[in-house]
């Protein structure tokens, strides 16, 4: 198989798809958030917990492939205890490297840095940023309300 | 039937996709086209390029010769009595839309019918919810065996003396079933309903006499079928036509224009209003031609055993699950399946890797998916220009991919 595809499919993005992490919708969650990918069906599903401004807790349910359930599986890691700022700060972060664009490095990503590969699959980027958006449409609804 | 030779006049065929020969498996998407439609279209442009139907001078003329010559084509392809009962469409969503808003729109009324299946394409179910919700109609479903395919009982349980719209496709883009749209417009005719053929997945692959059918309504899209993109065609019975109201309305199409009333062209014009897509329909009148050259029926013929050679094949893949029915007597040229624990997605991007192009999603077919119970599926398409090769690259992708994602694992 071709490099490509290994720099598509990384260890780590298996390994978050076989094992993903805050699998589950929370009991007392404050808010919920479904989002769906029209053009292929992949659907997410995302309860926070938010307090003093902090997620808490958050998890998720949801169908797709191997990129967009590992995104999400990272997503929730990667949010949880962050200030509700931080997280979609995180977000746009991510968007830009999915997209190749520049994007700010001096924030350690961890493991959502094996998701830059899929910038090279312009099909695969809407799979990738699915948990991204909902999240970023999930927290600015709890904001408001 | 000679398919090397037919390959060499698809010239997108003859090229690498990720260092490796294209294999092309998404003709159900959209086909490929043959030089002969190139440069019938690239010729219009070149030489005749004109307005149809208005101007005195000489290229309108040719323009309109060859714009009516296409409708001829299509007339005598689909053995439709007139040349007003073939109009022009953008494509089959278009069709069908036009059927639903000009004629379902004017003649159902609150607790009539419109009865469809679960297997249809999304542009035959939304067109009907909207009258249903516009008119107080019921959209009623025709349920599927256990394989996928549907039958008369079923057929003759749903529709009534209510139903006044029945809507099946005649090939199912997911399933590759054939259905029996003959047998069904009888039952719709029985019942004082109309029937309307979805032939959008059977055009390109089969013959069809809209005469023997009894279908009072047909929609199909060219790109399909060796044309462009953006032409299409919605049959109708002329009675029928005659009776409904346009439901785009401009120059072209009229008749008088007054100040706060109009009339409309005789058929098929007052369907056809503004500049109509005569590029296109001169290309879908090349693409009948080199159609007609090779023969329906040898191409039916030949996707038949290309899909009978994918069935054998693609089940000796660990893992494989394949939708519809496994007797290849009923299907058409197109295979649906699901590999044990690899998402679509993946399979079509590791396929992608290799230079096998398939569909992987929910193929417009929601209500479909939850009734396989799969969220997306992945399928490989065959046409005219696919041979046994091709299915055996497919395999051997396919065995990949379950290698790959098991090594991941």
């Amino acid at each position: 198989m071709s490099s490509n595809l290994d720099a598509l499919y990384r260890q780590v993005i298996m390994d978050h798809y076989k094992k993903p992490r805050n699998r589950g919708l929370l009991e007392d969650g404050s808010h919920t958030i479904n989002m769906n990918n029209p053009t292929c069906g992949d659907r997410i599903q995302l309860t926070f917990k938010v307090e003093d401004g902090i997620v808490k807790d958050v998890g998720f349910e949801g169908e797709g492939c191997s990129i967009s359930m590992s995104s999400a599986s990272m997503m929730t890691q990667a949010i949880k205890g962050k200030k509700v700022e931080e997280a979609i700060r995180l977000s746009k972060i991510f968007s830009d490297m999915i997209q190749g664009k520049e994007y700010d490095d001096e924030v350690d990503l961890g493991d959502i840095e094996a998701l830059q590969g899929v910038s090279k699959f312009p099909a695969r980027i809407k799979c990738a940023t699915l948990a991204w958006k909902a999240m970023e449409k999930g927290l600015n609804e709890g904001e408001q309300q | 039937m000679n398919v090397l030779d037919i390959r060499r006049q698809f010239p997108i065929l003859d090229q690498e996709v990720n260092g490796k020969p294209l294999v092309y498996l998404d003709s159900s998407a959209t086909s490929q086209k043959p030089i002969t439609v190139i440069e019938t279209v690239e010729r219009y442009y070149k030489e005749i390029n004109s307005n149809v139907h208005r101007g005195v001078h000489t290229l309108g003329t040719r323009a309109t010769d060859a714009y009516e010559g296409a409708r001829e084509k299509v007339r005598k392809f689909i053995n439709a009595k007139s040349t007003q009962e073939v109009i022009f469409t953008r494509g089959t969503t278009t069709s069908i839309n036009t059927v639903a808003q000009s004629y379902a729109a004017a003649n159902l009324t609150a607790g009539d019918e419109i009865v469809i299946t679960y297997m249809e394409h999304h542009s035959n179910i939304i067109p009907w919810q909207q009258v249903a919700k516009r008119t107080g109609a019921v959209l009623k479903y025709i349920p599927l065996q256990e394989d996928g395919t549907i039958s008369l009982e079923d057929v003759k349980a749903t529709v009534t003396g209510n139903t006044r719209v029945v809507s099946v496709m005649q090939v199912s883009n997911v399933l590759g079933v054939i259905n029996p749209v003959k047998e069904i417009a009888k039952i719709a005719h029985e019942n004082g309903a109309i029937m309307v053929v979805d032939g959008a997945q059977s055009a390109p692959h089969m013959k069809i006499d809209v005469q023997d059918l009894d279908c009072d309504f047909l929609a199909f899209s060219g790109h399909k079928m060796c044309a462009p993109t953006g032409i299409g065609v919605l049959y109708g019975k002329k009675h029928l036509l005659e009776n409904m109201e346009p439901i785009e309305f401009g120059g072209e199409m009229i008749d008088f224009v007054h100040l706060q009333e109009s009339t409309w062209k005789e058929l098929p014009w007052k369907f056809e209003a503004g500049t109509p897509i005569i590029a296109g329909a001169i290309g879908l009148g090349a693409a009948i031609d080199f159609l007609n050259e090779i023969g329906l029926e040898n191409i039916a013929e030949h996707e038949h055993k290309l899909a009978a050679y994918a069935l054998d094949k693609m089940s000796s893949v660990p893992g494989m699950t394949i939708y519809g029915p496994l007797d290849a007597a009923k299907r058409a040229g197109l295979v649906t399946f699901n590999i044990e624990d690899v998402h679509p997605h993946d399979v079509a991007t590791v396929l992608d890797a290799e230079g096998i192009a398939v569909r992987a999603g929910h193929h417009c077919a929601q209500p479909l998916m939850k009734w396989l119970k799969a969220s997306a599926t992945a399928r490989a398409s065959f046409y005219l220009y696919n041979t046994e090769d091709d299915i055996d690259k497919l395999v051997e992708g396919l065995v990949k991919t379950k290698e790959y994602f098991s090594d991941v694992f």
